[in-house]
């Protein structure tokens, strides 16, 4: 089944159905405006609300009932006019608002009046040695596998890092029968004090008893190790063992399956690719786009909303869809905008859903030694770079990520910086002692996402750009 | 000699480094002042040849100065290995330019006609082979490739493990490389020039400018001139494949690691963030017109890339008259002549003096008024 | 490495892994289903030929690439299963024409 556009122009275009995707698209639709929905999976929900119309795990507690605030959602969606094509993969979006995307081998080309990125988060990288072995996964894919096919560890089972979602996929495999061994968490001592001042906030915000609640459930049937400050993963073609230090002791624990997490970041590639201006957060530590109170970006006509405006969470991003739609419809057509939810009550919804948010980021805040490896430990996993291998190019003159990119392939394989690329700023930062605003990041462009080399060929072209080509 | 250093080369890209490092080579003290980690640089952005065929029309001296190129390239290539442990991977078996349809191979056989008359067949290989005679070398052409020219000087490099590899050496040579140093104003006092940058002045006994289009500003700095006229190209790379293709070609090459690079457009803007896809749409499609087989492959890159190149498209290598001990190099060519910058280049100025013999043909004196476009700068 | 859940009631689909067949839901991607199969599933890189199994399993690591249906690096973890697919685990470089 392959479903191209119906329309070559439309008035908001929506990328990714993920909370902000899905929200924003339903908004935007709901208030008359042509709306067009792309999103790379197969069905709706993005990360969190993964395999929501599709999940094979029915009994409602397994998951949770934040998991199926998903369904209402695609409820919403799909009863407004909105057109959503999924296994649709954007590949360009250009200051023209002009977007490529892959559909079935093919790609289309549409024009917005508005793009709505909604492109999400993905796991920070979590660079320690050994993480490349096969047997060592991030705890999101994981959590993917029991979403959408539920699927459970079942070999000896190790789970390591810090953050609310490892607590969530802790409970959910214990839930659907799973085996884990052991949690090692990595949150550093320091941050407790650190995130005290924000605990307010925090004690009175939704997270806060249902954590405690899930933290509860998991510590009573798992080994739960805390103040872990080394991680490491070892065997020979294939996970053997994990080694940890807590306190003084280091262990070594024989595994199978090591399940990484520790936070998530945002998805800047499309962004960045569109000419989105970012900055350093030194909050959550990674790019966050600049953008304004409604979402929009440094290019003109491109908002952002959800976790790839700065991570919120998922109540946040579908307020922030619904901002950044809201503002698209009084852009577009300002009396439709009547029909909707108020701004003022957007903002104060978004405010309630970002309360215990600060708390959450310092308490969480990942420990230096986790983020910034040394040594033979891998950073660009696709191209094979160690820290090491980075740290020489900076010896001999490399100033920032491009230029590593001259030196050593960093981020020029098919992952494109994803996996390496926050890494790689935050390493070269700390040997050229500078900031990690200072050193920048890889200067991305489309495709944003592999395409095959038929599919580009067969992008429309005139006699001038065959004359720019073709020549004695 | 006096100040700091006895050479202090503006531009640490290919071109820059190659003459530095040639003059590290020679026992001088060296710095290389580079721009940052955001600029234009053409070299990480070039698609990596070392080409003879085609250079020159319009200039023989220029032909004679690419194929002097291609054969100390070889030398270039074991002395970087040996010094820095870096395989450049040089492969000089010999490169092609398909044509598709007659019609682009009638072109093609004009050009090769009329650089034959030019410099005569004696040291210049190039020919036309047939479709068939260019499958015994490429067997996975596809049919509508009508032949092509084939020239056996040709080859290509990794150009990125050059680059580092001139970087590595300036460590054994005790060059300095100044990165985030881009030079403001030159001025010359008391035997020495002096070079403004954010980080402070500079002294050295002579300098070279080396800093690819940004010359044509610095150049009259220092009495001297050189006129640019960069144009943009766009190259498409896909991820790794198994080798295919034993040979280079002007428009497509498979790396030592397996990617298949495929370019290059020749545009007019000089925006190197924004990209045309209808550009690489018309580069990927002839690709895969020449190679079937590259339809499947998935592209990974693309980008867009400022050609240094002078106005007539022939390089500049020049000394100052009123500033004497200053010199401009600039050429589009900065993989294919990398060999020469680093010894010829690089003698020439540690001896004070570039030799008209050699290099008299590239002076800026050519220009007279603004340069004529259109030759076959490469 | 991972089990089916019991009240998993997805119908089976049968993909081929190198020939051999293999028992899939209805619903998994392929990489999921490698996963959950007995198959040993470890690509090679392209680089090192390191192993490797998918990591990310969201699309954007790129360890998941697996030839299906005779097209190489293609991402397991997007691609849905369907009756009769024939998966290859692929070792090193992609293959000339596939």
């Amino acid at each position: 089944m392959t479903l191209a556009p119906k329309r070559e122009d439309y008035d908001v275009v929506v990328i990714g159905a993920g909370p902000a995707g899905l929200a924003a698209a339903a908004t935007a639709a709901e208030a008359g405006l042509s709306t067009l929905l792309l999103d790379e999976n197969m069905g709706p929900g993005g990360q969190v609300f993964r395999a929501i119309s599709s999940t094979p795990v029915t009994d409602r507690n397994q998951l949770g009932a934040d998991y199926w605030v998903g369904a209402d959602l695609v409820q919403v969606l799909r009863a407004s006019s909105a057109e959503v094509i999924h296994r649709a993969t954007v590949w360009s979006l250009d200051r023209n608002l002009e977007i490529a995307a892959s559909i079935g081998g093919a790609s289309a080309f549409v024009k917005a009046n508005r793009v709505i990125i909604a492109s999400g988060a993905l796991e920070r990288p979590f660079p320690i040695a050994g993480w490349t072995l096969p047997g060592v996964m991030t705890a999101g894919a994981a959590q993917t596998m029991l979403k959408s096919s539920a699927l459970v560890p079942n070999g000896r089972t190790v789970i390591a890092g810090q953050g609310p979602l490892l607590w969530l996929l802790a409970a959910q495999i214990l839930r659907l029968g799973g085996r884990i061994d052991r949690i090692l968490d990595t949150t550093e001592r320091g941050n407790y004090l650190a995130a005290l001042p924000h605990a307010f906030a925090f004690l009175t915000s939704p997270y806060f008893a249902k954590g405690l609640a899930m933290m509860r459930e998991v510590k009573a049937k798992v080994q739960v190790v805390s103040g872990v400050t080394e991680l490491s993963a070892s065997g020979d073609g294939q996970l053997a063992s994990v080694s940890y230090v807590a306190g003084r002791r280091r262990e070594t624990v024989p595994a199978d399956l090591l399940l990484l997490h520790q936070g998530v970041v945002p998805n800047v590639n499309l962004a960045m690719a569109a000419g989105v201006e970012h900055r350093w957060d030194d909050l959550q530590l990674c790019w966050s786009p600049v953008l304004d109170a409604n979402g929009n970006s440094s290019v003109a006509g491109i908002a952002i909303a959800g976790d790839g405006a700065g991570i919120g969470g998922a109540n946040a991003a579908v307020v922030r869809g619904r901002i950044a739609a809201r503002a698209a419809v009084e852009a577009l057509a300002p009396a439709s905008a009547a029909k909707l939810v108020p701004m003022a009550q957007l903002r104060t919804d978004l405010a309630k859903a970002e309360r215990g948010r600060v708390f959450l980021d310092t308490l969480f805040r990942p420990a230096r030694q986790f983020r910034i490896p040394s040594g033979d430990t891998v950073v660009c996993r696709c191209e094979e770079v160690t820290a090491k291998d980075i740290l020489d190019a900076v010896a001999i003159g490399a100033t920032g990520p491009n230029q590593l990119k001259a030196y050593r392939r960093t981020g020029m394989g098919p992952c494109q910086g994803r996996l390496c690329g926050l890494t790689v700023t935050e390493l070269m930062a700390q040997a050229r002692g500078k900031t990690p605003q200072e050193i920048g990041y890889y200067r991305l462009r489309a495709p944003v996402k592999p395409i095959t080399l038929a599919e580009l060929a067969a992008v429309p072209k005139t006699e001038a750009d065959v004359k720019a080509v073709v020549r004695g | 000699m006096s100040g700091e250093y006895d050479v202090a080369v503006v531009g640490g890209g290919l071109l820059g480094s190659a003459i530095a490092w040639g003059l590290g080579r020679l026992g001088k003290k060296v710095a290389v002042l580079d721009e940052g980690d955001i600029t234009k640089r053409a070299s990480r952005a070039n698609f990596a040849l070392v080409w003879v065929q085609s250079k020159g029309l319009g200039m023989p001296a220029y032909t004679v100065w690419t194929v002097r190129a291609a054969e100390a390239w070889s030398r270039l290539a074991s002395e970087l290995k040996q010094q820095t442990g870096l395989d450049v991977c040089l492969q000089q078996n010999g490169g092609f330019h398909l044509t598709l349809g007659e019609e682009e191979f009638g072109q093609r056989s004009e050009l090769v006609r009329r650089m034959h008359n030019q410099v005569g067949a004696a040291d210049y290989k190039m020919e036309m082979l047939s479709a068939s005679e260019v499958k015994k070398s490429l067997p996975l052409i596809g049919p509508e490739v009508s032949g092509g020219s084939y020239c056996p000087l040709d080859g290509h490099v990794n150009s990125l493990r050059t680059f580092r590899a001139f970087h590595t050496g300036f460590k054994a040579f005790g060059i300095d490389y100044l990165p985030e140093r881009p030079v403001s104003a030159i001025s010359r006092s008391g035997g020495e020039f002096r070079l403004t940058t954010p980080k402070g002045e500079l002294r050295a006994a002579r300098i070279v400018l080396a800093a690819g289009n940004a010359n044509q500003a610095l150049a009259p700095m220092v009495g001297l001139f050189a006129p640019m006229g960069p144009t943009r190209g766009q190259i498409v790379v896909t991820e790794r494949t198994m080798p295919f293709l034993p040979h280079p070609l002007t428009t497509i090459r498979q790396t030592d690691e397996g990617t298949v690079m495929i370019g290059d457009s020749k545009e007019d803007e000089l925006d190197d963030r924004a990209l045309k896809h209808s550009i690489s749409a018309v580069m990927t499609d002839r690709a895969q017109r020449m190679f079937p087989h590259l339809s499947r492959l998935n592209v990974v890159r693309s980008w867009a890339g400022i050609r240094v190149m002078p106005q007539d498209g022939f390089p500049i290598y020049d000394q100052s008259e009123t500033h004497p001990g200053a010199f401009v190099a600039c050429c589009h060519s900065g993989v294919t002549l990398a060999s020469n910058h680093a010894f010829e280049v690089a003698r020439m100025v540690a001896q004070g003096a570039l030799e008209p013999e050699l290099v008299g043909a590239f002076s800026a004196s050519r220009f007279g008024g603004a340069g004529a476009a259109n030759n076959s700068g490469y | 490495m991972f089990r089916r859940s019991e009240h998993d009631q997805r119908p089976p689909v049968q993909i081929f892994v190198d020939g051999v067949a293999v028992a899939a839901r209805q619903g998994d991607t392929v990489s999921a289903a490698l996963l959950a199969s007995d198959v040993d599933a470890r690509r090679s890189t392209a680089v090192s030929g390191a192993p490797r199994l998918p990591y990310c399993m969201m699309g954007v690591c790129f360890d998941c690439l697996v030839t299906i249906d005779g097209v190489g690096n293609r991402q397991g973890c997007l691609v849905p299963v369907a009756d009769g697919m024939q998966v290859e685990i692929q070792k090193g470089k992609r293959e000339i024409g596939k």
